[in-house]
């Protein structure tokens, strides 16, 4: 359910290395599920310099409002517009039409060492709820 | 079931394993394991609006109130008018501590001359309990007290198809009551209680039977096309219809008069709390509760600040986004001077002071 092919943050949310070396990032398939409906996602503009595990969004839900942490640090290339009209995507298609933003990393080789493959995000998961 | 489950985990309906076999997502709520959603709190709330949807309301209060003085006793701790009541009938009412304060908002149905039914808040269930067994020993002792919530359950069935599915589930043709009627009734050939009460601004019953038959009715009204619905949607859509809840929007600080529920008060008799709200009616209130629509697309939640100028005049009681109408509504109490319709505000979102508007009560009317 947590796709093998990228990295996780302890604040729910995954970083994706794609073909031209930016970082895509959403949040888990845990984490829309314990939002429930989103009905709001709040991104950073494209240019817009974050910083690992800083502050980059809020999510809300019908129930609740979640602040959204860049996995990875560098500037903010593209934001998926989608969302805007349709933030049920994070809900229906949380680890690929729900992405919400791409990353141009300064330093992706370190920082994406300091996140967890998808077995350590499951363990993390599974540790959280005992 | 009930009482037997207690402790932490909370009391268990007798729907428990029906909200399990449903996949419901169970929450502490008010000392019970309630369902706070099923398939979504927004695909649940649309469900109610355009067909229907049940809800299992049996964590609230149902206390018998009978004998020679019930009516008496009634009056008393209630701030509408008993007394008059048409056997058969129900009436939404507060109650009220002796400074006026807003102890529970209930439904009273009158069943006999002698005898009422009592839906109260399950938050609420031991104070209320308490205050009727205060003034029965005090001053209305022929009366008998009845608290059946554990051995009941209590199935709200909202939405415009509610009335063709119960008609097709009793002989007794509950769909001829009027709003806020009741009748005894076979359901499913079992006996049974229904109201045409609910909390949702659409038509629609609630029915109270005898535990032992509450998941075979559940079952039943599932199968007939009505979506199962936990409290969160019941939150939004109760919010829609303009309806305030307990310990969000009304509580023992704050008074009908300032609630906006003055049409529940009879201030002309005697009832607990009547000699603080005629001095309140004579003074004048100095906050308001209002609804709100909010600009933008974050969420006005409970607590928030409301602004007029940069400064504090208030504070959101209840906030969400409304899927029927497709933008963010509130309610909440501000400085009366401020609450006509019409009037622009700010609300503090996490340090972002949003426009709002005052706008009148209930958001949402169905047609």
């Amino acid at each position: 359910m947590n796709p093998r092919d990228r990295k996780y943050s302890k604040e729910h949310e995954w970083a994706l290395v794609d073909g031209s070396g930016l970082v895509v990032v959403g949040i888990t398939d845990y984490a829309q599920d314990q939002l429930g409906d989103v009905v709001y996602v709040e991104l950073p503009n494209a240019g817009t310099e974050v910083e690992q595990f800083g502050k980059m969004g809020e999510i809300e839900s019908v129930k609740a409002v979640s602040d959204i942490f860049a996995p990875v640090g560098g500037q903010v290339v593209e934001v998926n517009g989608e969302l805007e009209g349709q933030p049920e995507l994070v809900n229906d298609d949380p680890t690929g039409g729900g992405w919400m933003v791409k990353v141009g990393p300064e330093n992706a080789d370190v920082e994406m060492a300091n996140l967890m493959s998808a077995e350590e995000y499951e363990s993390f998961l599974e540790s959280e709820a005992h | 079931m009930g009482e037997a489950n207690g402790g932490a985990a909370g009391m268990r309906t007798a729907l428990y394993e029906s909200h399990m076999g449903l996949g419901g997502r169970m929450v502490p709520f008010a000392g019970w394991e309630m369902p706070v959603q099923y398939a979504g709190i927004l695909a649940e709330a649309n469900a109610v609006r355009s067909k229907g949807g049940i809800f299992d309301v049996s964590h609230m209060g149902r206390i018998y109130v009978s004998g020679a003085q019930a009516t008496e006793l009634m009056e008393w701790i209630q701030t509408g008018r008993i007394g008059n009541l048409r056997i058969g009938r129900a009436r939404y009412s507060l109650i009220c501590d002796e400074a006026g304060g807003i102890m529970d908002d209930t439904v009273s149905y009158r069943l006999e001359e002698d005898r009422y039914l009592l839906i109260c808040n399950a938050s609420n269930r031991p104070a209320v309990v308490e205050w009727l067994e205060r003034w029965r020993r005090e001053r209305y002792s022929q009366t008998t007290l009845e608290d059946v919530t554990t051995d009941t359950v209590m199935i709200a069935v909202q939405g415009p198809d509610a009335a063709s599915l119960v008609d097709g589930m009793s002989g007794d043709s509950p769909s001829s009551l009027r709003f806020f009627a009741s009748m005894e009734a076979a359901v499913l050939g079992r006996s049974a209680f229904v109201g045409r009460t609910g909390y949702t601004g659409e038509d629609g019953f609630e029915i109270v039977s005898d535990a032992r038959d509450g998941a075979d009715l559940w079952k039943a009204l599932h199968e007939g096309g009505m979506a199962p619905c936990g409290l969160g949607a019941r939150d939004v859509l109760r919010l829609e219809a303009g309806l305030p809840l307990h310990g969000s929007d009304i509580d023992l600080t704050t008074t009908p008069l300032e609630a906006g529920l003055g049409r529940f008060v009879r201030l002309g008799k005697e009832f607990a709390g009547s000699e603080a709200l005629r001095r309140q009616k004579e003074e004048g209130v100095e906050r308001s509760l209002v609804g709100l629509f909010s600009e933008g697309r974050s969420i006005p939640r409970h607590d928030y600040s409301i602004l007029s100028e940069g400064k504090s005049v208030g504070r959101i009681t209840s906030g969400s986004y409304s899927p029927t109408l497709d933008r963010n509504i509130a309610m909440g109490y501000v400085q009366t001077r401020l609450s006509e319709e019409g009037q622009s505000l700010q609300i503090d979102i996490r340090g972002r002071p949003t426009g709002a508007m005052v706008t009148s009560l209930p958001f949402y009317k169905r047609k």
